[in-house]
């Protein structure tokens, strides 16, 4: 077992998720090279996309490996920075909203 | 920065560099393995339609990423003689393309003359131009003119479309003074639809990764250029970086190289091969050595056994069909959409 539950080289060794379920692996992987494909979004835009949730689910292997591939597309700094806003704001957003429930009871409970 | 050359850094040594590309030790397919592999024959050429011609090593830049190891401390430069020798080569095989590249060539003090001597043949004229040099001395200012009177092809490196990643790579100030050149060659028509003046951009990776796909970074390149400066131009040529002299230095240095080579050799494309561009080049050094590419040149490795070692001997000999010498650095023009000095092949 290694020290850390996470290993940069293990990022390569995606594709032999397969070893375990074949059958489930194969399928996995036939749909996500399906969804990266060119479509009614560019490869590009999927790929910011795929940037912010990588912060959003805090994977650091899908960080790593979408860092790259934005970078690879021609993807600028400031575009990468504003998926991740894009995230942290829904992230945020999220948080804040459930306050109308905090401010409900509250008003409910003391009056307002 | 100075040059591998002017610090007599040991990969500044072509044999050292080959040696490194070709050490056994390292844990991938040999190029002419790959081709097998994937039942390709191994490289032939097919025809002769560009001569690539290095005027020189001198460049007013010294980017960090340069195969050619140019900067201002290079002082290597082509002879009117050997000028002369490939003019005669160009009339001998009708050669479409004459290519020119550096350094710099506008600083060889016959460029001007060298590029009217081809168009008076009938020649298509290339320039890689890098932007730069025409705002470098007054005595620049003019090119873009002088372009446009010999309708000069200009390729011009701008690697990206912020000044932020423009500069980390090939200099402080040169996004900006690139923006100015750029608005100069719009301003007597380059890259303007309808114009016949036609200014190409070349992106390469800032890094040890892959160029993306070349039309989607046209148009990213098409939109902020537009957008931020009101630049126009007509194509974007993505450029894989070649692990040769300065960008090999600095895989080495910041132990990338293997990592480097395997997306390299992972991303080999057989499709690519076809349209590799020794097939229909020969590369011309200052000292008149000829190569089946502008890489081949740079790691001094020659034409193959029996053919012309000289641009001198050129003109007699028949080039076409040879055997390309080839390296584990041929996996640069062959990974992912392929790579060549006009971009993807694929």
């Amino acid at each position: 077992m290694e020290k850390t539950y996470y290993n940069p080289a293990d990022l390569k060794k995606f594709g032999n998720i397969t070893e375990f379920n074949k059958e489930l692996g194969d399928k996995f992987f036939d749909y996500y090279g399906d969804v990266f494909k060119e479509g009614a979004l560019t490869a590009r835009e999927k790929s910011l996309i795929a940037l912010a949730v990588s912060h959003t689910v805090q994977c650091p292997y899908c960080i790593d490996a979408y860092t790259t591939d934005t970078i690879e597309k021609g993807c600028s700094e400031a575009q990468m920075m504003e998926a991740v806003h894009v995230a942290a704001a829904i992230r945020g957003g999220a948080s804040l909203v459930h306050s109308v429930q905090m401010m409900n009871k509250a008003k409910e409970m003391v009056g307002g | 920065m100075k040059s591998l050359n002017a610090t007599h850094h040991p990969l500044s040594v072509t044999a050292q560099q080959r040696h490194v590309l070709e050490d056994p030790k390292l844990a991938l397919p040999y190029f002419t393995e790959r081709l097998e592999r994937s039942d390709l024959p191994v490289l032939v050429s097919n025809s002769l339609d560009v001569l690539q011609v290095n005027l020189g090593r001198m460049c007013n830049q010294t980017c960090t990423h340069c195969h050619v190891d140019a900067g201002p401390d290079r002082k290597e430069r082509m002879s009117r003689e050997i000028m002369l020798d490939c003019l005669a080569a160009v009339t001998a095989h009708g050669i479409r393309t004459v290519d020119m590249t550096g350094g710099a060539p506008e600083m060889h003090p016959d460029f001007r003359w060298f590029v009217e001597q081809c168009t008076a043949l009938g020649t298509h004229v290339m320039v890689r131009c890098n932007l730069t040099i025409i705002l470098a001395n007054k005595k620049y200012h003019d090119l873009p003119e002088f372009y446009k009177k010999h309708k000069v092809e200009v390729v011009s490196s701008l690697p990206f479309y912020t000044a932020d990643r423009t500069d980390r790579q090939r200099g402080k100030g040169v996004f900006e003074q690139s923006v100015e050149a750029l608005k100069m060659l719009n301003a007597v028509g380059y890259g303007v639809e309808g114009s016949g003046l036609k200014l190409d951009l070349v992106y390469n990776p800032a890094g040890a990764f892959l160029p993306g796909s070349q039309t989607e970074l046209e148009a990213q390149f098409k939109r902020s250029l537009m957008a931020d400066h009101g630049i126009v131009f007509n194509k974007l040529f993505a450029i894989t970086n070649l692990p040769i002299s300065r960008f090999l230095e600095h895989l080495v240095r910041t132990e990338q190289y293997s990592d480097y080579m395997e997306k390299l050799v992972n991303a080999f494309n057989p499709q690519a091969v076809a349209g590799v561009m020794c097939r229909n080049m020969i590369s011309v050094s200052h000292d008149g050595s000829i190569y089946d590419c502008d890489f081949n040149q740079m790691l001094e490795m020659p034409l193959t056994a029996g053919m012309p070692k000289q641009i001198a001997n050129l003109a007699k000999a028949n080039v076409i069909g040879r055997k390309i010498a080839t390296g584990r650095h041929c996996y640069g023009c062959t990974a992912g959409a392929g790579s060549s000095c006009g971009g993807a092949t694929v």
